[in-house]
């Protein structure tokens, strides 16, 4: 068949397959798509295998792409945010168990380590955290300043709340992105959080105001540092599949362990946005007696270790 | 042949052709993605602070710190890959195999921008796309995506085949299916070509042109022979006298 004639013959086919295309650009769906998305393919490869003029083979090729997407819409098996939280997200993060548990050990033991060594020298913080920093926690947690007493305006509490979701979310998503880079960045960035925290909790212990700081801090802690670490592993995973990568392609495997990672970054996502919720309306509240707060924080951090270790567990039948 | 076209192999075992986009043209795009956002920025922080006086801080802030997350996740997932930059300049993401992006992969690719932004000039996006054989930067391997041009919608409306001007004449010598495709598409294509330019080209196919008559006419009478063009009542009468 030439050209010519093969245009004139086909010409009322394609122009029904646009018009289906429109319709489904539009969300509506026609019983008749599919096959007509098969039938176009062949006059493309036909087209082709007759070397047939190159404007016609560009505007077959166009109309098959736009059917491809449309019949191949990737749906995502999604059970909605619910299912995300409560089962997804700590399925992923059980599947990274050792991940964690190393990454754990880098930012709660780095830690520990500095807290002890401020504590028996005090100046060793300012080796860690500069000395301006160093002025505005102290400013932050004076019991004798006169923020502490005075009850926060709501509205103050809530554009708190936006700036802390801003923030953390940030530091969590280059948490995340720096694992690309053989998972240096993610362990850079947690080990420097690790030593900051560190650091900063025993100078406040040093000058003696841990009675404002720690009640401020144990109730949305749990839920914040938790989800650095937690982007922490997702960003050491990707780092991991880049260098372990087995009989595959590097590609083939990063790929592979950002899928994985995902429902970790949006779990992570959203517990630092309930941690910015309990930072800016529950922590800040000096009306709340300190020992509740103890209390209130402990339950949290227990309410996390639970969730993630038990949330979306298949339990064998005895 | 050194091409920036790449082939996707769809199920129905045909493979359709996407135009990969390079650096230039992305850059471009990116150039005004960056502009737009911070317009937003200036424009909206007014209202924000005079409105909402504390709480417009804080969500101006926010906006701050993660637009260039939020900008592009949302404009590719419901824009179709395209954010108002890359419909600018004619881009689009899709997945590697053809597919129209989903949040998974514009949330990975877009959050790993920060990567691709080291360090402090794009200069890993640029040495990633420039080693890639599909121009991807760091963000697009991760994610499994490509930037192309968006099908031209030109190439998609073209009407019914313009009726040749010449009449068909077979070609003087019999011919290789690499000089039929040629001739196919210089017929095709000649309608874009200014005359001398027409002529120009046409006068290398010396075996084909009859001496002292203009090439192009010959050629294009040859590439309506071969699409099959049917010779007019007129041409047909003159040729049975």
């Amino acid at each position: 068949m030439r050209q010519e004639v093969f245009e004139r013959e086909r010409a009322p086919r394609w122009q029904h397959f646009e018009a289906l295309l429109r319709a489904l650009d539009e969300k509506r769906a026609s019983d008749d798509f599919p096959r007509q998305y098969r039938l176009l393919c062949q006059d493309l490869v036909l087209a082709r295998d007759r070397q047939f003029d190159a404007p016609l083979v560009e505007r077959l090729n166009a109309l098959a792409l736009r059917g491809h997407q449309h019949l191949y819409a990737a749906r995502i098996a999604g059970g909605g945010f619910l299912d995300l939280f409560l089962r997804r997200f700590p399925r992923a993060v059980r599947r990274e168990w050792r991940l964690v548990a190393w990454m754990c050990l880098f930012f709660y033991g780095t830690g520990a380590l500095i807290f002890y060594f401020t504590l028996r020298d005090p100046d060793f913080v300012y080796s860690v955290v500069g000395s301006g920093q160093v002025a505005e926690v102290e400013g932050m947690y004076d019991p004798s300043s006169e923020h502490f007493g005075k009850p926060r305006q709501a509205t103050e509490g809530v554009g708190m709340f936006f700036f802390y979701v801003g923030n953390n979310v940030s530091v969590a998503f280059r948490t995340f992105a720096g694992g690309i880079l053989f998972g240096i960045g993610s362990l850079l960035i947690i080990l420097f959080n690790g030593l900051a925290l560190g650091a900063i909790a025993a100078h406040i212990v040093n000058v003696g105001y841990g009675g404002t700081f720690f009640p401020f801090v144990i109730g949305h802690g749990s839920f914040e540092l938790s989800a650095i670490v937690l982007a922490g592993v997702a960003g050491l995973r990707m780092g991991l599949a880049l260098i372990v990568t087995g009989a595959r392609s590097r590609g083939e495997m990063l790929r592979e362990a950002t899928l994985r990672c995902v429902p970790i970054l949006y779990g992570m996502t959203g517990m630092l946005v309930f941690a910015a919720v309990l930072e800016a309306l529950w922590s800040g509240q000096p009306a709340i007696p300190a020992s509740v707060r103890y209390w209130v924080g402990a339950g949290l951090w227990l309410l996390v270790v639970l969730w993630l270790a038990f949330g979306g567990r298949r339990w064998r039948s005895a | 042949m050194i091409d920036t076209l790449y082939h996707v192999e769809a199920p129905e075992g045909v493979d359709l052709a996407l135009r990969l986009a390079g650096p230039t043209p992305r850059a471009i795009a990116y150039i005004a993605d960056i502009a737009i956002r911070f317009f937003f920025y200036i424009v909206a922080s007014f209202p924000l602070r005079a409105l909402l006086d504390d709480v417009g801080g804080g969500i101006g802030f926010m906006l701050m710190a993660l637009g260039e997350v939020i900008y592009p996740v949302l404009f590719e997932v419901f824009g179709d890959g395209q954010t108002l930059g890359k419909r600018m300049v004619g881009l689009r993401v899709v997945h590697a195999d053809g597919t129209r992006i989903q949040w998974r992969a514009s949330v990975l690719r877009n959050l790993l921008l920060f990567v691709d932004w080291l360090p402090g000039t794009y200069l890993f996006a640029a040495a990633s796309m420039l080693i890639s054989r599909r121009f991807q930067r760091i963000g697009d391997h991760a994610a499994g995506t490509l930037v192309v041009y968006a099908e031209a919608p030109e190439a998609v409306q073209r009407a019914a085949p313009a009726p040749s001007s010449e009449e068909p004449a077979a070609p003087a010598i019999p011919l290789a299916l690499a000089e039929r495709a040629a001739l196919l598409a210089f017929g095709g294509r000649s309608g874009t070509f200014s005359a001398a330019r027409r002529e120009e080209l046409a006068s290398l196919a010396t075996p084909l042109l009859r001496a002292g008559e203009p090439a192009a006419a010959q050629l294009e009478a040859v590439a309506a022979h071969l699409r099959g063009a049917e010779r007019s009542l007129r041409g047909a009468a003159e040729r049975a006298r």
